[in-house]
């Protein structure tokens, strides 16, 4: 089977519009969480990791847009822009799209909305951001709550193989909206302070919005210099709560034997892990349950949402890129948030900047629905 | 105390979409939660609502919930100690 | 790519009908989704009290299942993914969300409608009725793309990632119904190419 790369890459975040600006950031463990005031959004004061409206404006009017666009949009298509251009693909019927988000445009359903309620559509989103880069082919929107970015890269390696593509250009965002703050808070699943993933005094998520694109080919040329392979991947669902965790952490165990097994590598052979980590008591627990099974509590890990909060349909795109400089940069960086440990079985979370030779990671998403994703990726000059 | 209890009943049948289950099939010391009703941990979210919307009641902590809603007459003893409107 | 693949059964739900294999098993006459979908649960005869709290596309989507796996028998080995795909996302259940907090002076969103609002929660509900810990993605969709959901099912079976695939497309939007599922696996009836998905869907 081809292998299948991730190369030329793209963040717009509140920690930068660019993908090295953010890992420098994170590198420096600064973090893009602030205290939002803002009543129209939520009725009291909440934390979470958003984008300057006023960057994102004059960032956009480079694109010389024609027409009026949505905020995630916008943050789609200055996310997608300089992939496309650097990657110098020609858009023909073997060049797909993939979008991942959970919740698209769903601010437009709000009543002080400009747009028409239609915009809520997800194919409408779709067809944006088709149109605006002349893609060929129809879009694929690809909504599957939290493992969403991490799946994407797993479709558009299947579509792939398959012959479907010879290159897909994956864009993933979701943004802070009324709608997720608020369900989140009856969930009671919002944290009273920067999210704590795996902390004992954690209370919750953290939200945070942002747009991340990555080219997937089967084209060794033209890599970019942090290009990583994907080696294995595997999804399981728990078959066992639609919101809640499973407690055994069957369907993430599952997922990550199932790509180990694809990648044809055994536990020992993983450099470091990127978690979901997203810092609720029953996520994070599921997790240490999980790789406690699999014997990696003692693989280095991470959770990257004290950086840029909890991403939804982007945290597992955003996560992969930053994972794929991290080989690059050789570096483990630090699992931000973390007070005492506060899982009931041992992890092996970083906790400062470390220099490393590394080459392999792997990368784990969970969400509502049961979902569980996990993917395997390797420095392209070693596969 | 009896009013507000057939209250309760009719508002968790309703709002919990029980299906097949009447007032009459609720006891007032059944348990919610587990083996009696079956209710989950999303009906206890909803419960949370429901305290706040109806009875004016906010409960920050989700784990004070616990022992409030173990049955209709602890549920109603709350209520009618603690309510607002 | 050459490929073996079947389509075992299929089932059809719109209009206040239920099809299966192409024949009608349940028909009534009702003004409401909501009605024409408890008679549907009702006519499978199946007994799962949590159908009640589901929202419209989950229970569009369970009866569908239910429809093509209820006979299969229940165990944790079975390994069948669902790959579903629509035009509304979870949207009707979108727009009851963001009823709840429209009003500042009456702000109660409800847990229990929030958690239905992401597609994929479907996928879930069946798979913690039939046991299945096994994949499941949720594409959307201008129209029903065949040509898609064939190269990704093939995909999923020839890599062995799974021995059968519960695959279609579920959409829900305001009154608005459809479901057309199909299982597709190494054996059955109908080949598995987008011509023969194309047909089933649209007889």
């Amino acid at each position: 089977m081809n292998r299948v790369y991730l190369s030329h890459n793209s963040i717009v975040s509140a920690l930068g519009f660019n993908s090295p600006e953010v890992v420098r950031k994170i590198a420096q463990e600064i973090s893009g969480i602030s205290l939002q005031n803002d009543k129209e959004l939520f009725p009291e004061p909440f934390y979470a990791s958003v984008v300057s409206s006023e960057k994102l404006e004059e960032e956009f009017l480079k694109l010389n847009p024609k027409k009026a666009y949505t905020r995630l949009e916008k943050m789609m298509l200055l996310a997608l822009q300089p992939v496309i251009e650097t990657s110098n693909v020609q858009m023909d019927e073997k060049v797909g799209l993939i979008i991942s988000t959970t919740k698209g445009n769903i601010d437009v359903l709000e009543n002080k909305s400009p747009f028409s309620k239609e915009r809520a559509y997800l194919s409408a989103l779709g067809k944006e951001i088709q149109d605006f880069f002349g893609f060929k082919t129809e879009p694929i929107l690809l909504s599957n709550a939290c493992v969403s970015g991490v799946l994407a890269i797993a479709v558009a390696k299947r579509l792939i193989q398959q012959g479907i593509f010879s290159d897909v250009f994956i864009v993933a965002g979701d943004i802070v909206t009324q709608f997720t703050l608020s369900g989140f808070s009856s969930f009671q699943a919002m944290s009273s302070q920067p999210c704590k993933p795996y902390s004992k005094d954690r209370d919750g998520i953290t939200l945070g919005e942002l747009s991340a694109s990555v080219l997937i080919t089967s084209n060794k040329e033209n890599l970019c210099k942090e290009a990583i392979c994907v080696l294995g991947d595997a999804s399981c669902n728990d078959a066992n709560h639609i919101s809640g965790p499973s407690r055994t952490g069957e369907g993430l165990y599952r997922s990550v034997s199932g790509a180990l097994q694809e990648a044809c590598l055994s536990t020992r052979d993983i450099d470091f892990i990127s978690a979901h980590g997203t810092a609720t008591l029953f996520n994070d627990e599921m997790e240490a349950v999980a790789f406690n099974r699999l014997s990696m509590q003692d693989t280095p890990l991470h959770s990257l949402k004290g950086y840029l909060g909890h991403t939804l349909g982007a945290s597992g795109l955003v996560e992969t890129i930053i994972g794929m400089h991290s080989l690059a940069q050789n570096m483990l960086y630090t699992s931000l948030g973390l007070g005492s440990m506060g899982v009931s079985l041992p992890l092996n979370v970083i906790t400062k900047p470390e220099y490393k030779n590394i080459k392999t990671f792997l990368k784990t998403a969970s969400g509502f629905g049961g979902c569980n994703t996990a993917v395997i990726f390797q420095k392209a000059i070693s596969c | 105390m009896s009013n507000l209890k057939e209250e309760l009943k009719t508002k968790i049948i309703e709002q919990l979409n029980l299906e097949d289950i009447t007032v009459g099939d609720i006891a007032d010391d059944d348990s919610l939660f587990g083996d009696g009703l079956g209710l989950d941990s999303i009906d206890a979210l909803e419960l949370i609502v429901m305290l706040d919307k109806d009875y004016g009641i906010k409960l920050s902590d989700p784990k004070e919930g616990r022992k409030i809603f173990e049955s209709i007459e602890t549920m109603a003893n709350y209520i009618a100690s603690h309510r607002t409107k | 790519m050459k490929t073996n693949f079947h389509i075992e059964s299929y089932c059809s739900i719109k209009e206040n009908k239920v099809i299966l294999n192409g024949d009608l098993i349940v028909k009534i006459d009702v003004k409401t989704y909501s009605e024409f979908i408890k008679h549907a649960y009702k006519a499978i005869d199946i007994k799962y009290p949590k159908f009640f709290k589901m929202d419209n596309l989950s229970k569009l989507a369970f009866v569908a299942a239910e429809v093509l796996l209820g006979k299969e028998p229940t165990n944790e080995n079975k390994n069948i993914a669902i790959v579903f795909s629509n035009k509304a996302s979870s949207l009707d259940t979108d727009r009851m969300h963001q009823e709840t907090i429209n009003s500042p002076e009456y702000y109660y969103p409800s847990p229990a409608i929030f958690v239905y609002t992401l597609p994929n929660i479907c996928m879930g509900e069946i798979s913690i009725k039939h046991k299945l810990l096994t994949e499941n993605s949720f594409f959307i969709f201008n129209h029903f793309n065949a040509y898609y959901l064939h190269a990704y099912t093939n995909s999923l079976l020839q890599n062995k990632k799974t021995e059968k695939v519960l695959c279609g497309w579920i959409n829900y939007d305001g009154e608005d119904y459809e479901a057309f599922v199909y299982l597709v696996s190494q054996k059955g009836y109908w080949q598995h190419t987008t011509e023969e998905i194309t047909r089933l869907y649209t007889i």
